[in-house]
């Protein structure tokens, strides 16, 4: 594991090293172009805003009612069965239907558990390894005119579960 | 979809809290989240604009391009069926770098492309072909090698090492994807 805390350090700088040392060496405006890129990166933050505040606004109101807390205990007794985290439950729930729904919660349980937690450290890496399935099936399917999607459904469910099963074992080694 | 769980999530939690007292809570926590909403996406601003800022010269030096060949040799793997030269492997290799690159607003657009490209292909129209439910699941598995979302969300809410998680996350993205091929390979030969 210690290997892979120390790639983590590295992946950034030698990834930055590389596109720019290779963008120089191929005599491309590289200054230019890159605040043409970060213009482009600010206004896809600014077009999400509105998005993250109202879905922070609703899942402040469902942790704040109690009502997270309630289904996690509920919902808990069967996974701590399983060793899986109770307060993740919520979050591998919903991350399937939206990413913005599920980036409130990931950032509710960095508050309320700490982001270097265990509980953290796993919605960190679910984060990245899961998708929203149902949205991104639907629209997919819809641009195709499909409406039989035969297995689909089953094997992005079962490549979802992986890779929770994966955040949760890896963030345990950490 | 967005109508029916952001719409839950009010009334459940106003509801639920009406009975389980903790009304001030909810007052307060619908307007300290929006405020903590436009705190974030300013921290956000920055990591996004560096992170575009870099793939948009990894684009213009020909990186991206040369990714794409690279990955070729798998996409004839996983789409035997797709004709040469047809346009919907173009844009399958185009999804999947996006996606891999974490650039989502290229990688949907090509992505439904792919999908209408593909259903030239298709004989029975309203059923979804093999090609698709393979394109579909690997699509699905999550391709996002570094999460760079994640690591700004993490940076705003103090993390030590928000980068810590790069590598951990690569090798449960590896995971979750190579499940994912494992199916629809096994499932498009039971099909054939």
């Amino acid at each position: 594991m210690s290997i892979l805390i120390f790639l983590s350090n590295f992946i950034m700088p030698l990834m930055i090293f590389y596109i720019v040392g290779f963008g120089l060496l191929m005599k491309k405006n590289i200054y230019d172009e890159f605040i043409k890129g970060a213009a482009d990166g600010f206004k896809t933050v600014i077009s999400i805003m509105p998005t993250l505040i109202g879905l922070m606004m609703g899942v402040g109101i469902l942790r704040a009612s109690g009502f997270l807390d309630f289904i996690s205990k509920m919902i808990g007794r069967v996974t701590n069965l399983i060793h899986f985290p109770s307060a993740l439950v919520p979050l591998s729930i919903v991350r399937l239907f939206s990413s913005s729904a599920a980036t409130g919660l990931a950032l509710d349980l960095y508050k309320e558990y700490g982001t270097d937690s265990h509980i953290g450290l796993t919605a960190s890496i679910m984060m990245g390894c899961t998708e929203t399935v149902f949205y991104t099936m639907s629209i997919y399917f819809m641009a195709a005119k499909v409406t039989k999607t035969r297995w689909t459904l089953a094997g992005a469910l079962l490549s979802n579960i992986a890779g929770i099963v994966a955040s949760v074992i890896l963030a345990g080694m950490m | 979809m967005l109508n029916y769980l952001w719409g839950a999530m009010i009334i459940i939690g106003i509801v639920y809290g009406a009975f389980n007292g903790t009304m001030t809570d909810i007052t307060a926590a619908a307007l300290d989240s929006a405020k903590e909403a436009v705190e974030l996406c300013i921290t956000m601003v920055g990591i996004m604009g560096v992170w575009v800022g870099l793939m948009q010269i990894a684009q213009v030096s020909g990186i991206i391009t040369s990714a794409t060949n690279k990955i070729k040799p798998f996409v004839d793997f996983m789409f035997p069926n797709i004709p040469k030269g047809h346009k919907a492997r173009e844009y399958i290799t185009t999804n999947i770098i996006a996606n891999i690159l974490g650039l989502g607003w290229a990688a949907t657009p090509a992505g439904l492309m792919a999908m209408e490209h593909l259903s030239e292909l298709n004989h029975n129209k309203d059923t979804a072909s093999i090609e698709m439910c393979t394109f579909l699941i690997i699509n699905m598995s999550s391709l996002q090698l570094i999460p760079i979302n994640v690591i700004a969300y993490r940076s705003q809410y103090g993390s030590v090492n928000p980068a810590i998680i790069t590598a951990p996350a690569i090798v449960a993205t590896l995971i979750s994807t190579i499940f994912g091929i494992i199916f629809a390979k096994i499932m498009a030969v039971k099909h054939r």
